[in-house]
């Protein structure tokens, strides 16, 4: 299967987000350094199929972030992504 | 953060399956009885998690076909063959079982009817399952805004939740349903019989000027051929919501 086909979006792994920032991600935005776009999380690129998930920019496919879950750690590896922008609690 | 923690982590709760209704011969909705559910809006996810005897567990994100409105929570699930969750789901499970989920998850493929619209759903097969609990949730909340759904099915026995979207289609400011079938078709068929384009979203998609809110669900390779044919017709990408299902890992 090509690599077009293994992509899902940001909405496939909120659950996994929410384990690593406390909150629902899907709707937080999320700037794109490769382009300049801003983008909601749930709108971009992931690939689930490696070791982790990757997350790329929707426009340009840079790697945005990439989230590794092992027993005892979450490795969140920066990518391009040039600033997450959050909900304050409500 | 133990503050944060307490605000954000969601939990794994158990819901108990209340009744499995077999909506088409690989897909089956459940309905669960989960006690002290804190509500979803239409368009969200739950993971369910499986747990074997020797401790091995699985998980998998799936869309809740229930309305916000509706007493019970239910999902629709596709099963996938080798599918280690869905064909458990699909296959195995029965009235009685627990099933461990976490939820609801996801805030941005999500229609409240404050949203507003009209709202343009076009779903490709099992894709139709969040663009149901929306079009519940605009029937529930007797919204006056227009509401159609698009929906792509190989054939007229694929087609999920058949006999409720004839049924509500034919209400008073019922939905408005447009099917395609793709593969094969039943005699007498004189509805669409390909797959969904530039051509057939010009017929169907509300005009761009009405402002929309459009939502699509579907295989990866439908949902962006259909956001860029929409964008291509005036609606502005933010607009216009996508969830990809990939490929489905089962």
């Amino acid at each position: 299967m090509d690599s077009d086909a293994m992509r899902v979006d940001g909405n496939a792994v909120s659950g996994i987000l929410g384990e690593v920032f406390f909150q629902e991600m899907t709707a937080a935005r999320i700037a794109c350094g490769g382009c300049g776009k801003v983008e909601a999380v749930g709108a971009e690129h992931v690939y689930t199929q490696a070791p982790g998930i990757v997350m790329r920019c929707c426009h340009c496919d840079s790697v945005l972030l990439v989230v590794a879950h092992t027993e005892q750690t979450y490795r969140i590896g920066l990518g391009k992504a040039r600033w997450l922008e959050l909900a304050e609690e409500r | 953060m133990a503050r944060a923690a307490v605000r954000g982590r969601l939990s794994w709760v158990l819901g108990e399956v209340v009744e499995l209704i077999d909506e088409t011969s690989r897909v089956r909705t459940i309905v669960l009885d989960v006690p002290d559910w804190p509500g979803h809006r239409a368009g969200q996810h739950v993971d369910v998690r499986l747990t074997a005897e020797d401790g091995y567990q699985a998980q998998r994100s799936y869309s809740i076909a229930s309305a916000p409105e509706d007493e019970r929570l239910s999902l629709t699930v596709e099963g996938i063959p080798d599918g280690e969750v869905s064909s458990y789901l699909v296959g195995e499970l029965r009235v009685g079982d627990m099933l461990e989920l976490r939820g609801p998850v996801g805030g941005y493929f999500v229609w409240d009817v404050q949203m507003g619209g009209p709202l343009l759903l076009i779903g490709g097969g099992s894709g139709v399952v969040p663009l149901m609990s929306m079009l519940r949730h605009h029937q529930a909340s007797a919204a006056m805004l227009g509401a159609r759904l698009l929906y792509s099915s190989r054939s007229w026995d694929d087609v999920i939740y058949r006999d409720e979207l004839e049924r509500v289609t034919s209400s008073t400011n019922g939905p408005e349903v447009v099917h395609t079938l793709t593969r094969s078709q039943p005699p007498g068929w004189t509805g669409y019989t390909r797959r969904v384009d530039s051509q057939m979203l010009a017929e169907t998609a509300w005009p761009a000027s009405s402002m929309p809110s459009a939502f699509i669900c579907g295989p990866t390779p439908f949902v962006e051929s259909v956001a860029a044919a929409l964008v291509i017709l005036g609606y502005p990408p933010a607009s216009v919501k996508t969830e990809r299902f990939g490929p489905t890992g089962g």
